[in-house]
């Protein structure tokens, strides 16, 4: 099984454990992930204004890398995956940007959206399948209470992520379930962890993110795991004191398998 | 050769301003066989018709083209005219200058000529049009009413009130619709039982009301006047004739645990089970679905204890045969589930509840006789959120919702929030809303009374969030007004969730031939003007069916809905349509191509003897078109293939020469 896998900025500065405990775990698991060569920043939130292109020819590049490589593209940041995965879209849906966002790089082939954008979390779920990892866990979290903490960019838009229902998910719970632990299911999981904010309102940031955190807690987590790099940041740094770790979902799969 | 007068009305300056009608009158004049071509002001008003009938005198005319609105609005207007100076109706046509040309077009000069093409195509199709004659078919009088809410139950009434036979096929066990479940009905607040059940024993005391309770419609054929229908009476395992209703299997039933629909699943019954005490027809069911001796054979108590003998486990579905002169849609609806909202709940917090359930724990016959008590811990709730507009009101984009209005919503929410702050003054009621929508009499007077006298926060603004955390339901919002975020913790929430028709009404629909709209509300056949018809004859359109109503609405619509079938069966016999189709049975091959895209079922085919060369006989198998049942459409003729299949007064000669004219420039 074999894989083109986008890490992305943050997971080669400040969240390596995020990178470093899926690379592990994918040896575990027999899949290959073949970092993309050359890949450049995402362009790290998804450019709102419609007539920005720019912005998004750095993921068009590494879409158009992996359509060329003849794999399909495994994202694990949640902000690159929502990037990434709204630009393919774009191309495949919004001719006006694939003429423009194509005119200015002027690829041997054109980029049309051919790519097939997944998470790593989907890469589990439906290529891997969540029954095998089972098979695969050598040191199960039994007993372990794991709060999912999904954030909001990891599902939404969710007709273009098309992951999950935005509002109810369970793919994480159902990894959670897979790797022996206990998903709780509470309220705030789905929440903003306040995001950028903190840099400009840190008082907002620690409202949204501690509201996250005891929502867990009072559902009886003792662990949250994020996707997200800049959730992770949140919740650690603006969380407030509930006594819940908050831990990347790559390093209990590590740990299950037994290669932490 | 015809002898053609040609009028072209200016309707006002509906036409006139955008086609220049002079010029129209003077091109067409020119045509061959025109021997009368003007304008006139209002070609419909008496004044007009006088004009058209004189030049049908003076000029011996044998066909007349009116250039006017469209054929729907005043095709029979001018056809009786035509009549009326002994011109056979047939021999009259439009061309359609001002939907099809005034009001789509601005350039005067290219709408003028398009105006005169299709007046061209029109004195083509005349050339060739003969005199056509309408036949006559009888009418059944009885009607079937297809639905026993509500609207129904007072359409039901009101046609045998004028002494007609009805029908009511009712799917459930019992006929009152969603009325019986609700609890009190604004703008009056009285109670909904109180004023419905009585209507309920009305019909069951009717001598001329026939109800089919716990039955379906299983197939329609025919056509108005004549509709014969199959209605499938469900098995009930129960002697309608026998049983008494006197209740005692539906207490001592040891299954106990069957959701109540009837209380929204808010509480249980028994397997064998009245609905609700004033059922009408009041007589137990049993749920095959649940009934121990119905799966496992080990039981029997009902049947022990049945005093009546009326308990029948093998009892079988019968199918019962009906005419009918005319049907009415009476479906109703049902409240959305707002499952796929779960954003707000509805799926994981118990407390998180819909009106109509609502409706259900404020009824005294309800699971909590009429205590609020929230589902989850049965306790008295102090702080209670309302949710306008879920599923409603949705953009196009958003394909969990629906694009219209629900219409009623607004003001049960201002019943439901009124009615619990005066019951419990130790309440803090939210509601939030997109807008306030209170047209009706007194109704808006009602949602101020909730406001001023009551103190209910009317929000403006929409729940983006519920969630349970310890018991509390954290409501996160906007108030669009201060633009601020809003964090209340409620005790209970409460969605007003989208109508939609019920899930029936579409294969209603389809065994009626009856339209329906992208949301299967069936559709009428005008707007405005024909609210209560559908554009299939002889099928009438009764509530919610048709679009979302409240019952005062719905109760209007289903007596206009009785009027116009009262005007139906009071008649003996219907003219019928002669623009039927016919088979040339030379041509025919025997193919079946016709029979079988038939809508109607107006096509049989039988052997026939022909001369055959050398004074044989042939035997061929051909079509023959029963032109009572035929309703014109024409689909016989596209699918035949080998050009047998022709349409009386859209003959396939008459189609080419009017695409002919249109083409010739």
């Amino acid at each position: 099984m074999k894989f083109s896998y986008y890490p992305g900025c943050t997971l080669k500065t400040k969240a390596k454990d995020l990178d470093r405990y899926a690379r592990a775990s994918c040896v575990a698991l027999g899949v290959d992930l073949a970092e993309l060569p050359e890949w450049q920043c995402c362009g790290a939130v998804y450019p709102m204004a419609k007539d920005e292109i720019a912005t998004k020819l750095s993921s068009v590049r590494a879409l158009a890398s992996a359509r060329d490589l003849g794999t399909d593209l495994v994202t694990l940041c949640s902000a690159c995956h929502n990037v990434i995965k709204q630009v393919n879209n774009d191309m495949k849906t919004d001719a006006d940007i694939a003429l423009r966002a194509n005119n200015y790089l002027k690829l041997d082939t054109p980029y049309k959206g051919e790519a097939n954008v997944l998470h790593f979390l989907e890469m589990l779920r439906d290529r891997v399948g969540f029954d095998a990892l089972k098979e695969k866990v050598t040191n199960p979290l039994t007993g372990r209470k794991i709060g999912a903490y999904y954030g909001c960019l990891l599902l939404r838009p969710s007709k273009v992520m098309a992951m999950d229902d935005a509002e109810n998910p369970t793919i994480i719970e159902d990894f959670i379930r897979a790797i022996g632990a206990t998903p709780v299911v509470y309220g705030m999981r789905n929440e903003c962890c306040g995001g950028y904010v903190t840099l400009e309102n840190k008082a907002s940031a620690v409202k949204r993110s501690s509201a996250v955190l005891e929502s867990a807690k009072a559902k009886g987590a003792d662990t949250v795991v994020t996707a997200c790099p800049l959730c992770l940041y949140n919740l650690q740094k603006n969380g407030g004191d509930a006594g819940v770790d908050v831990v990347y979902f790559t390093e209990l799969l590590a740990e299950a398998l037994g290669v932490k | 050769m015809q002898r053609i007068g040609v009028f072209i009305c200016h309707c006002g300056t509906n036409i006139a301003a955008t086609v220049d009608v002079k010029a129209v009158a003077e091109a067409l004049g020119r045509e061959p066989g025109v021997v009368f071509s003007t304008d006139y002001q209002y070609m419909c008003s008496e004044s007009g018709q006088t004009l058209m009938r004189d030049a049908i005198r003076e000029h011996k005319l044998t066909g007349v083209v009116v250039c006017s609105c469209s054929p729907r609005m005043h095709e029979t207007t001018f056809r009786k005219a035509a009549e009326k100076e002994g011109l056979n109706p047939y021999m009259v046509e439009i061309a359609n200058i001002r939907e099809q040309v005034s009001w789509i077009h601005k350039d005067v000069a290219e709408a003028t000529e398009k105006a005169i093409i299709l007046g061209r195509a029109a004195i083509a199709k005349v050339h060739l049009n003969k005199p056509l004659k309408a036949g006559e078919s009888p009418v059944t009088k009885r009607a079937l009413v297809i639905g026993g809410g509500i609207a129904g139950i007072q359409t039901a009434l009101d046609i045998a009130e004028a002494g007609f036979e009805v029908d009511i096929v009712e799917k459930e066990p019992t006929i009152g619709g969603k009325m019986a479940q609700i609890d009190k009905t604004f703008p009056t607040l009285d109670c909904a039982a109180c004023i419905l059940t009585p209507k309920m024993v009305d019909v069951a005391q009717n001598e001329k009301i026939k109800i089919f309770s716990y039955s379906e419609v299983e197939s329609v054929k025919g056509f108005v006047g004549n509709f014969k229908v199959a209605i499938r009476k469900k098995a009930r395992y129960v002697d309608e004739e026998k049983c008494t209703g006197c209740g005692i299997c539906t207490e001592k039933c040891p299954q106990k645990k069957v959701p109540n629909e009837f209380n929204m699943g808010l509480d249980t019954r028994r397997a064998i089970y009245i609905p609700f005490a004033q059922a009408v027809p009041k007589v137990a069911t049993i749920d095959a679905n649940y009934c121990t001796m119905m799966k496992t054979g080990k039981c029997g108590v009902c049947q022990k204890l049945c005093g009546a003998g009326a308990i029948d486990y093998k009892q079988q579905d019968t199918i019962v045969e009906r005419e009918y002169g005319a049907i009415v849609a009476a479906t109703g609806f049902n409240p959305m589930k707002p499952t796929q909202y779960n954003e707000l709940g509805y799926a994981t917090c118990e407390d998180v509840v819909t009106s109509l359930e609502l409706e259900r724990l404020m009824n005294a016959a309800g699971p909590t006789a009429g205590t609020l008590l929230r589902p989850s811990d049965k306790k008295h709730p102090h702080t209670i959120v309302f949710v306008q507009c879920v599923g409603s009101r949705c953009d196009a984009e958003n394909e969990k919702g629906k694009p219209y209005c629900s219409k009623i919503c607004c003001m049960y929410t201002a019943k439901h929030a009124m009615l619990i702050r005066e019951k419990y003054p130790d309440t803090e009621v939210y509601v939030f809303y997109i807008d306030v929508r209170t047209p009706g009499k007194n109704f808006d007077e009602f949602y101020r009374r909730a406001v001023e006298q009551y103190g209910v926060h009317y929000v403006k603004g929409q729940v983006g969030k519920v969630v349970e955390e310890n018991g509390v339901l954290k409501v996160q919002a906007s108030d669009l007004l201060s633009g601020e975020q809003l964090h209340i913790d409620a005790d209970l929430v409460v969605l007003a969730t989208a109508v939609e028709p019920d899930k029936s009404a579409r294969s209603i629909a389809t065994m009626l031939t009856a339209s329906m709209d992208t949301n299967d509300f069936f559709t009428e056949a005008h707007a405005k003007l024909r609210p209560v018809e559908s554009p299939t004859a002889g099928i009438f359109l009764s509530g919610v069916c048709q679009g979302p109503k409240d019952i005062p609405e719905t109760v209007s619509q289903a007596s206009a809905a009785a009027a116009k079938v009262i005007g139906l069966l009071a008649k003996d016999k219907l003219t019928c349509n002669p623009c039927v189709a016919e088979s040339d049975e030379m041509l025919c091959n025997g193919c079946s191509s016709c029979e079988k895209v038939c809508p109607y079922g107006a096509i049989t085919y039988t052997d026939k003897e022909f001369r055959g060369p050398n004074r044989t006989t042939l035997i061929r198998r051909v079509a023959s078109v029963n032109p009572a049942v035929c309703q014109g459409c024409g689909a016989c003729t596209v699918a035949c293939p080998s050009g047998a299949m022709d349409l009386k007064g859209f003959s396939n000669r008459q189609i080419m020469a009017e695409v002919d004219a249109i083409c010739k420039m």
